[in-house]
């Protein structure tokens, strides 16, 4: 395929994993939103109320980074799990395997569709959350390029899971036991700082936290971590889980026989 | 001339140790209508796998149009079209949807995907449901929409698993002149199925494949040429009592009204009129027992009950 057909190819990739999250809209867009709402009627305005300032910040102004990358990271990953897996069971995903489009294309393409469930979603939540307060905008290149870099990552790692993936259930297991867990224990709803030193240096090793921290950066202007740090770990996650996602498709884990 | 498909010494291992296929050759000329028939679990279905890329090969070649799979799979995936056993397309999508994302994988621009989508559904007669989701067309159908999917970037070589299984016959005739067109248009097709009677209505060559092992590969006439003898089924106007005496005939009696007679491949028909005129048996109608390539293709893999 010359380069003007690989964009086709790839353009067709992305336009159907476009429409396939956007025909379903109130599966995939509006729960978020009702998610994002509550958690700032509950955690923002009702408890949040009762907290003080954390890092010079109202509680509610405080979360608001960490909810909507959170928001960004587990749509990201939703979307291409599920959607690469069901092409499996489905058997749909043969229609790429069969014809002359690239594997890293067809890896490109799915991370397309994470991408852009992950920025619909994340503007859909923001728009969320200027209903209860105002959003600062500390470095509008910071905010964008950690929320694209987070959302590709996730993205890489749904597709991995979707390559091992054996039944529905094997789609669930790592959002459910893994990924929560390490969001809800990222500083979404805290700053690391009010931790003992030992739960300090334990989440330190929570790849999330510089995601959630680099992010409340670049909106808020505070971060627990390094930011330089915080890109190295991003950009190296995602080379590492290209590598691996590509690797696997190459190979045809779970695909071909 | 190239080969449509070249097939050298094609081995096929399975994970869990089963041989599918032990080093088949296979040839098929460019424009050919070519019938690959066997018993489920044969091998077809995994050698149509590997031509397709969709499953890796343990050993051997595979050259389509001159393009080898291992150097040059783009190109040999550009030339073929392939329409599957199962239905592997996303139920939840429009029917043109599905056949224009498919041209896309193949570079064709939308546009111009979307007037072969066209062309493809309203010869296959689906354009009138090219908004539907697929889930709501009937089996026929959702076959048809592979057809027009397989077709959409023009292959040289259209591969088709059992395209016809579950039509009913309106459709499958329908099919059938559908299929023969492409082919008169230039399309090698390379076809397995069920009905063996399909097969000799559209196929000038013919492989019948057994246990991994290609059994026989020649020309459709040569093949139905070596039967020794058929056998008719007549349906009698009066009741007969006994088995009647037909010179030259094996003949037995299954019902009051009809007899079976087998005929030899030399045998002149006319004769076993005459025979039977000569008795005073009408006959009302005839047909043959089976159909001939069944009675082949039965003998050749082993007189199984589970066949093609």
């Amino acid at each position: 395929m010359n380069g003007r057909e690989q964009y086709v190819a790839f353009k067709a990739i992305l336009v159907k994993e476009v429409l396939r999250f956007t025909r379903i809209w109130i599966q995939t867009i509006l729960p978020p939103m009702i998610t994002t709402a509550l958690y700032f009627v509950i955690f923002g305005r009702l408890i949040g109320s009762q907290v003080g300032d954390v890092h010079g910040f109202r509680y509610m102004e405080y979360i608001v980074p960490g909810l909507i990358l959170m928001t960004v990271i587990t749509n990201s990953y939703a979307n291409v799990v599920s959607s690469f897996y069901s092409s499996k069971f489905q058997h749909n995903i043969e229609e790429m395997l069969v014809a002359p489009v690239p594997n890293y294309l067809i890896l490109i393409g799915f991370i397309g569709g994470g991408l852009a469930r992950g920025l619909a979603v994340g503007v859909a939540v923001t728009v969320v959350a200027l209903f209860f307060t105002p959003i600062p905008l500390h470095s509008l290149w910071v905010a964008c390029s950690v929320l694209v870099l987070t959302s590709v990552l996730f993205s890489l790692a749904g597709f991995i899971n979707g390559i091992y993936a054996k039944s529905f259930d094997d789609i669930s297991v790592i959002p459910t036991f893994v990924l929560t867990p390490l969001t809800y224990l990222g500083g979404v709803f805290y700053s690391v700082a009010m931790l003992p030193p030992f739960w300090q240096s334990v989440s330190l090793a929570n790849p999330i936290l510089y995601m959630v921290n680099a992010f409340r950066y670049g909106l808020l202007g505070v971060s627990d971590v390094n930011l330089a740090v915080a890109y190295a770990a991003i950009l190296g996650f995602i080379a590492g889980l290209f590598g691996v996602a590509l690797h696997l498709l190459n190979r045809g884990h779970g695909i071909r026989s | 001339m190239t080969p449509a498909l070249s097939l050298r010494n094609l081995t096929k291992v399975y994970k869990n140790g089963i041989t599918a296929l032990h080093g088949i050759d296979l040839e098929v000329a460019p424009g050919d209508f070519f019938a690959l028939l066997g018993p489920n679990g044969a091998g077809k279905s995994t050698t149509i796998g590997i031509v397709s890329s969709l499953v890796n090969k343990t050993s051997g070649t595979v050259q389509v149009f001159g393009h080898d799979i291992d150097t040059d799979l783009a190109a040999v995936k550009a030339c073929i079209g392939l329409v599957p056993q199962e239905f592997n397309f996303n139920i939840f999508e429009p029917v043109v949807e599905i056949v224009v994302n498919q041209a896309g994988y193949y570079g064709i621009p939308r546009r111009l995907a979307f007037e072969r989508a066209e062309r493809y559904l309203n010869q296959l007669g689906l354009w009138d449901r090219r908004h539907d989701q697929a889930r709501l067309l009937s089996g026929g159908m959702k076959r048809r929409l592979m057809i027009a999917r397989a077709l959409v970037h023009e292959p040289r070589l259209l591969i088709l698993d059992e395209p016809t299984a579950g039509v009913d016959i309106e459709i499958r005739h329908s099919m059938w002149s559908f299929l023969s067109e492409i082919n008169a248009a230039g399309t090698t097709i390379i076809l397995t199925t069920h009905y063996l009677e399909e097969a000799e209505r559209l196929c000038r060559n013919i492989a019948i494949i057994d246990n991994g092992r290609i059994v026989e590969n020649t020309s459709m006439r040569q093949l139905l040429s070596r039967m020794s003898s058929h056998t008719l089924v007549l349906d009698l106007v009066r009741p007969l009592d006994a088995v009647p005496d037909l010179h030259g005939f094996v003949t037995s009696r299954i019902d009051d009204h009809t007899l079976e007679v087998e005929v030899s491949r030399d045998a002149n028909i006319n004769t076993l009129f005459a025979a039977l005129s000569a008795q005073g048996i009408e006959v009302g109608s005839l047909r043959n027992k089976t159909n001939r390539l069944e009675e082949l293709f039965i003998r050749l893999v082993g007189n199984k009950e589970d066949v093609a």
